[in-house]
């Protein structure tokens, strides 16, 4: 019953033989070894898996694979070549955007998309970006002051 | 002869605390864990100033039950008023031993350290190089100081998280990436109802797959090489299973009557001193719902039994060692077979199911002799079976003389216990124990003694300066639901109970409540926090028509931090809360950001709780499983914080993590009060509760 499916994953050709229902997330995390993109729902409702799919911002638990092939994600671990971090990623770290990080990723990968969308957006326009991410540390506030920031080293 | 901290007494011998390698790197273990709160980094920073070395020397070894000290459990805003003494003194005594080794080699006096380097005049030497010829397997020697003496360099400062960067740039770090040799995966199958028990299980769908079905009386796991193949066998087992079930669960509609009915134990906290004075009288009931952890990343729990017997396992338990405990009181074997070492996962709020998830992987790893079995729970899962909050319901009266002054004030609440934490109450309390063919069935959950801070009643006993008091708790002794210890336990709603009736008292006596509140206060450190709160807020300045501004304060567990919370609301036709201006008085602030950090996410967390936080269930199931059916805050909905620190000088440090939870529930719901012109006493602040208490008041 597996498949050989390719895509195009931060950069890079891979190809992988799985089940077709076999969950992106699940590529991406065990034949991959992505780790970056957490598991929190499996159902597309928390934001922890977010990776952006041909450019739009896509729950990998819920995107199966056969859906994914032929396409190019970018993960957490793609937003910046090698071992570099987006400004989105070094805003985090200047504001201390975080608590136990577990959401972390999903909301990296919302709001690079947003830049890269929107280079300067204002904060009705970030909350927005980032409102199917659900963070229940509560630094909501810390990561929309971070992604504000960024934006403005960006411009 | 000084005393020791009570955290190394316990755990003399310095080795258990400090390794120096001889690449002069530094690992200190602690026995507290990484929640998500960081505090691994704050207690670098006590180590790295006694050791006299750079925080990136420095490295925090994750807890272990067979190599690291001993500290209980890390919970209660207990860390690092605990650990903090405890590592500065370990620190200061391996410091006090490399500095002598120095100065013997040497044969001078006066060593010291700066920034790593061991030195007497033009002579130096490092920590790496001095290792193999001090002996750190000695214990701690009360003659010794317990400070090194020198002044902090990192203590007091932004140090920034030393677990940030991994988790920003997306690497392996949680315990759900622990990928160990040989490792297979499980997953378990619970029953449809709590207390349901298994009667037919069909295992012949699963013919063709490459997993094993174990199953031990009601409890039935699957393990299997591809996880995604494991997840799709369980989902196969779940239409192949007949239960037996009961309709055993409480009636939601009516908690308080369920919380009142008993049997109870009864706390008296202040016992009725006299009876209360003549006057007029006020009395209000407050009552809250049951609230889930609701934790972003479901419980995980790493498990293998070994060639020898022995069994090793990974948890992100708050508790390592007692999971430990636990584990060898279910399978009835020797404590020191087991080894427990703590892996991060998300934020923990209290005692969720990572106990439970450990406890999972060592039954399904049974069936695997030598093979890692790593264990997830699903989202369902781990909103319907980890343990919850307990609802609670509040009855306080006062009486009032002409100026409006407290004479009186008689408070009763009603609660489930609120820890059932393994090990608590001679039981192992941990979930799968419960269904097994030998069962061990868990008692109603207790509570922490008062002098450990208890339960039901934390912060149950106004900090005002009130005559005539009487307050009591009644804990429920018989429950079907589960609950245990989340974030601030019964202090949550004793803080909103007390605080509303404050501001009930004040607006009735016609007084502003944050003037009522000063009118009841000697206290000056709480005294400062509230008129510091207020001040930021722009107290008394005019608020906007369907907006409300509202005030809420407490002192955590009595004795801990204090901290005062201005909240200002918009309530048309939702309550929407704008912003929460807070200040907190938290002793010595070792890392001022960390601070901030852990009362900014409380306060959203609260607000949260405050807001939508309900736990759903019909008479057989618990039904809110989903993040639509237990709906938590969003970034539309997160409030703008701001944090002012208030120190006090030369008092120890207490926690931070809890001590905004009750304020801003009281906060909120007193601005509500004020924006809509009428009293919410029942949680959460939904609109539908808005309307019930505007058509009851109506009526
Ligand atoms: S794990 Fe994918 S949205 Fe929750
Ligand atoms: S930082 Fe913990 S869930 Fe967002």
């Amino acid at each position: 019953m597996k498949q050989a499916f390719e895509l195009t994953v931060n950069g890079g050709h891979v190809r992988v033989e799985t089940h077709p229902d076999t969950s992106l997330l699940h590529v991406l995390r065990e034949e991959l070894d992505l780790k970056g993109s957490r598991f929190g729902c499996g159902v597309g409702l928390c934001g922890a898996c977010f990776v952006q799919l041909d450019g739009q911002v896509v729950a990998s638990c819920d995107t199966p694979i056969w859906s994914a092939a032929g396409k190019t994600v970018v993960t957490v671990e793609g937003l910046a070549p090698g071992d570099e971090l987006h400004p989105v990623q070094r805003a985090f770290l200047d504001e201390q955007a975080a608590q136990c990080g577990y959401c972390i990723s999903g909301i990296l990968v919302s709001a690079a998309t947003l830049l890269a969308r929107n280079p300067a957006p204002d904060e009705q326009a970030v909350v927005e970006a980032l409102d199917r991410n659900l963070c229940r540390c509560g630094v909501q506030r810390r990561v929309v002051r971070a992604v504000l920031a960024a934006a403005e080293v960006t411009e | 002869m000084t005393e020791l901290p009570a955290d190394l007494a316990a755990n003399p011998v310095l080795a258990r605390w400090v390794t120096v390698h001889p690449d002069d790197s530094i690992d200190v273990r602690v026995g507290k864990v990484e929640l998500g709160q960081g505090i691994l980094t704050a207690l670098s920073q006590l180590a790295a100033d006694e050791l006299g070395v750079d925080l990136h020397q420095v490295r925090m070894v994750p807890a272990n039950t067979r190599l690291g000290p001993d500290e209980g459990m890390t919970a209660g805003s207990l860390s690092i008023m605990r650990s903090g003494p405890a590592v500065r003194a370990a620190c200061a005594q391996v410091r006090a031993r490399f500095t002598a080794e120095a100065a013997r080699r040497w044969g001078v006096e006066g060593v010291t350290v700066r920034q790593g380097t061991i030195s007497a005049g033009e002579r130096t030497t490092s920590y790496g190089a001095l290792a193999d010829a001090v002996d750190l397997e000695v214990v701690a020697d009360p003659a010794l100081p317990l400070t090194s003496g020198d002044g902090p360099v990192f203590t007091g400062t932004d140090s920034p998280r030393l677990d940030l960067p991994d988790k920003i740039a997306g690497r392996p770090r949680f315990i759900h990436d622990l990928r160990l040799p040989g490792q297979l995966f499980g997953r378990v199958l619970r029953p449809p109802s709590p207390g349901a028990s298994l009667r037919h299980l069909d295992t012949s769908r699963l013919a063709d797959t490459n997993v094993k079905v174990v199953r031990d009386g009601s409890f039935i796991g699957v393990v299997g090489p591809d996880e995604a193949e494991v997840m799709r066998a369980v989902e196969a087992l779940r239409g192949a299973t007949a239960w037996e079930e009961h309709d055993a669960l409480p009636d939601e509609d009516d908690l308080p009557g369920f919380l009142r009915a008993g049997p109870h134990e009864t706390i008296e906290v202040v016992p009725g001193e006299q009876p209360p004075p003549a006057g007029r009288s006020l009395r209000a009931t407050y009552n809250r719902p049951f609230i889930a952890h609701a934790s972003m990343a479901p419980s995980c729990g790493v498990a293998r039994w070994n060639d020898d017997g022995t069994l090793a396992v990974w948890s992100h338990s708050q508790g390592i060692h007692n999971l430990r405990g636990a584990i060898a009181l279910l399978l009835r074997m020797d404590e020191d077979r087991i080894e427990v070492e703590h892996a991060e996962s998300a934020g923990c709020y209290g005692h969720n199911a990572a106990d439970d998830a450990a406890f999972d992987a060592v039954l399904l790893a049974r069936s695997v002799p030598g093979r890692p079995v790593h264990v997830q729970w699903s989202r369902p899962d781990e909103l319907a079976w980890s343990p919850f909050g307990s609802a609670m319901s509040v009855d306080v009266a006062a009486v009032v003389d002409e100026s409006g002054a407290v004479r009186s004030w008689e408070y009763d609440v009603w609660s489930q216990g609120h820890t059932s934490r393994p090990g608590y109450g001679g039981a192992p309390g941990l979930l799968a124990g419960a269904y097994l063919d030998r069962p061990w069935r868990y008692p109603a959950p207790v509570d922490p003694p008062l002098a450990g801070g208890a339960g039901t009643v934390r912060n149950a006993v106004p900090i005002y300066d009130l005559p005539h008091r009487r307050v009591t708790g009644h804990r429920l002794l018989e429950t079907s639901i589960r609950s245990s210890a989340v974030r601030s336990l019964g202090a949550f709603m004793n803080v909103f109970a007390i605080e509303s009736f404050m501001d009930e008292l004040a607006l009735s006596a016609g007084i502003d409540p944050l003037a009522y509140r000063l009118m009841h206060l000697t206290d000056p450190r709480g005294r400062k926090v509230l008129e510091t709160a207020a001040k930021a807020a722009g107290w008394g300045t005019p608020v906007a028509e369907g907006a409300g501004r509202g005030i809420g304060f407490a002192r955590y567990k009595d004795k801990g931090a204090y901290c005062a919370v201005v909240a200002d609301v918009e309530a048309e036709s939702e309550v929407r809360v704008r912003r929460l201006t807070i200040a907190v008085d938290v002793g010595l602030v070792v890392n001022p950001d960390g601070v901030r950090n852990q009362i900014e996410g409380g306060a959203t967390q609260a607000t949260s709780w405050t807001l939508k936080e309900r736990v759903r269930f019909d008479r057989r199931r618990i039904t809110s499983d989903t993040w639509e059916t237990y709906p938590i805050l969003r970034f539309s909905e997160a409030p703008e914080t701001s944090v002012e620190l208030v120190e006090g000088p030369g008092v120890p440090s207490v926690g931070a993590g809890e001590a905004a939870q009750g304020p801003t529930a009281a906060a909120i719901a007193n601005a509500v009060a004020m924006a809509v012109g009428v009293r919410v006493r029942d949680l959460p602040l939904t609109t539908d509760a808005i309307v019930a208490a505007i058509e009851s008041s109506d009526g």
